[in-house]
């Protein structure tokens, strides 16, 4: 069975014998579009905002490697705890997204994903050259250049590769964009969706999932 | 004197705030703790609240399903439920909440029910690993079970009762009269199952965040995960003074709670620092092996030799 085949409706038989149809585009993912969603009265926002900026849960997974300097961050050295910034592997519970470095047109299909996944309000930390311009990748057949073309970004941090030290400015930067209540990039990714849609698919080629999937 | 039932459900519903709020600060302060012994600085001590507050402020969320939905539900009624009817301060008619006679055989089953309705809730998630995770807490956390049960076989056959207000009551008088000192044996059985519903280090596997990330939890979110948390703040503390009520002579004031469940807690955390995690299979033998005769001996010397 090939990977296509595999997403295709089909008959299963159970173990106990019992029979029925799977249709994983429609079990598997939900397609629904993102809508925008509107913030919270002023005052109570600034409340949730400061809270927010607080309290920055990140997904740590490395796609390119300037990762290599995000484990440094959890010892005692750099120890980004005492920023309220804590790791957290799961895409569902993490609110910041570190795309560290080059994405290769397979990975950015997994981002995507994981990014879709994440529940607003979410924000992307853009790591290193290769998220802003392609870096010493800016012409290499398989990754992409300009991150903020697929995906919003919200703060990007220069560098090649960045040290801990301007990683943890990045996140200084990123708690005042917060505050600031300038990080909407979940609800610019709802308003522009088409845009970045159409964007992603020039550069993934056989496209084999939903439009959106959560 | 006797309080009306409103007067009732309004100290308790104080006492829940209490133990809710220090429950998030202690965990705070454990974190603090663990780092400096790793040499970091470490969270602020009131992280807890920005990530509640975070958690709740979410805008979007989804659902799995109506287990899934039910699942943190289920999980905090737990927590609640074992609160409810504990009593938490010793001789004081507005924090003994709801105890009856025979509420041990209650608060057991409390400890369980969380953890069902959780691991129901995270297997509509569908997440392979919230599965894992769920499959080997219920293996370990069953084994666990053994253990404290003879221990509180043990204390009901040398007290005679199945009240924790009794069990507290009979040891009164003295830090010699705790079952600590009239019952070493079944102490240490009870104190080592302690350890594995605390589930820190080496029992952690659960959870084990380099392993399967998160486990069961992985798919909570947001509001979700913010009654999740809240209930780990609470059934944390309430933990700690169950076995503060069975082994150490309960409290008859907030203060002694205090001292006593943070320093109950923090033998956990202390193990959970010096011991590397042990695996599904390595700890569920342990229980077996270790605390389950400890228990057996318990009752031994509950029913002989006191
Ligand atoms: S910016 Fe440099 S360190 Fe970062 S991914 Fe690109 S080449 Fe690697």
């Amino acid at each position: 069975m090939t990977r296509m085949d595999d997403l295709k409706k089909r008959t299963v038989t159970a173990p106990d014998g019992e029979v029925f149809t799977v249709d994983p585009m429609k079990e598997y993912f939900c397609d629904k579009r993102p809508e925008v969603q509107e913030p919270a009265h002023p005052l109570l926002e600034k409340f949730f905002n400061w809270a927010r900026s607080n309290s920055l849960w990140v997904l740590g997974w490395g796609t390119g490697c300037g990762s290599i300097e995000l484990p440094p961050l959890t010892t005692p050295r750099f120890d980004m705890f005492r920023y309220g910034v804590q790791m957290r592997p799961t895409p569902r519970q993490a609110g910041v997204f570190i795309i560290s470095g080059y994405l290769a047109v397979k990975t950015l299909k997994r981002v995507i994903r994981a990014y879709e996944q994440m529940q607003g309000p979410k924000y992307i930390i853009a790591l290193g050259s290769c998220t802003i311009n392609g870096g010493m990748y800016y012409d290499s057949f398989n990754t992409i250049n300009r991150l903020d073309h697929y995906i919003p970004v919200d703060v990007y941090i220069t560098g090649c590769m960045p040290r801990p030290e301007a990683i943890l400015s990045g996140f200084v930067e990123l708690k005042k964009r917060i505050r600031a209540g300038k990080a909407e990039g979940a609800n610019d990714y709802a308003e522009r969706f088409d845009w970045y849609k159409a964007n992603q698919k020039k550069v993934i080629k056989g496209w084999d999932m939903p439009d959106y999937n959560w | 004197m006797e309080l009306t039932l409103t007067s009732r459900i309004l100290y308790s519903l104080l006492g829940l705030f209490i133990v809710f709020n220090y429950g998030l600060l202690q965990s705070g302060v454990m974190r603090k703790i663990v780092a400096r012994v790793a040499g970091r600085y470490g969270i602020p001590v009131y992280q807890s609240y920005f990530d509640i507050i975070k958690n709740l402020a979410k805008r979007s969320q989804i659902t799995h399903g109506i287990m899934f939905y039910l699942g943190p539900i289920f999980r905090l009624g737990g927590g609640i439920g074992l609160f409810l009817f504990m009593p938490m301060i010793f001789g004081s008619i507005y924090f003994k909440n709801f105890s009856f006679t025979g509420d041990i055989v209650l608060l057991m089953y409390f400890q369980f029910f969380g953890m069902l309705g959780m691991a129901l809730g995270a297997g509509e998630a569908g997440h392979p690993n919230s599965t894992i995770g769920i499959s080997r807490g219920l293996a370990q956390f069953t084994t666990v079970e053994i253990s404290f049960t003879l221990a509180i076989i043990a204390i009901a056959i040398q007290y005679q009762t199945l009240s924790v207000y009794n069990i507290v009551a009979a040891q009164q008088g003295g830090i010699l009269h705790w079952t600590l000192f009239q019952n070493p044996v079944a102490t240490l059985a009870g104190m080592l199952s302690f350890l594995g519903i605390m589930r820190h280090a080496p029992f952690n596997v659960v959870m084990a965040p380099q392993e399967i990330p998160i486990g069961p939890p992985t798919e909570y979110h947001s509001t979700y995960l913010g009654m999740l948390q809240s209930n780990r703040a609470i059934l944390h503390i309430v933990e700690s003074a169950l076995f503060m009520n069975l082994f150490f002579g309960g409290a008859t004031n907030w203060i002694e709670f205090i001292v006593k469940t943070f320093f109950i807690y923090f033998t956990t955390v202390f193990v959970g620092v010096v011991f590397p995690r042990y695996r599904v299979d390595q700890s569920v033998a342990w229980f077996v092996k270790v605390p389950l005769v400890i228990g057996v001996l318990g009752v031994i010397y509950a029913t002989y030799i006191n």
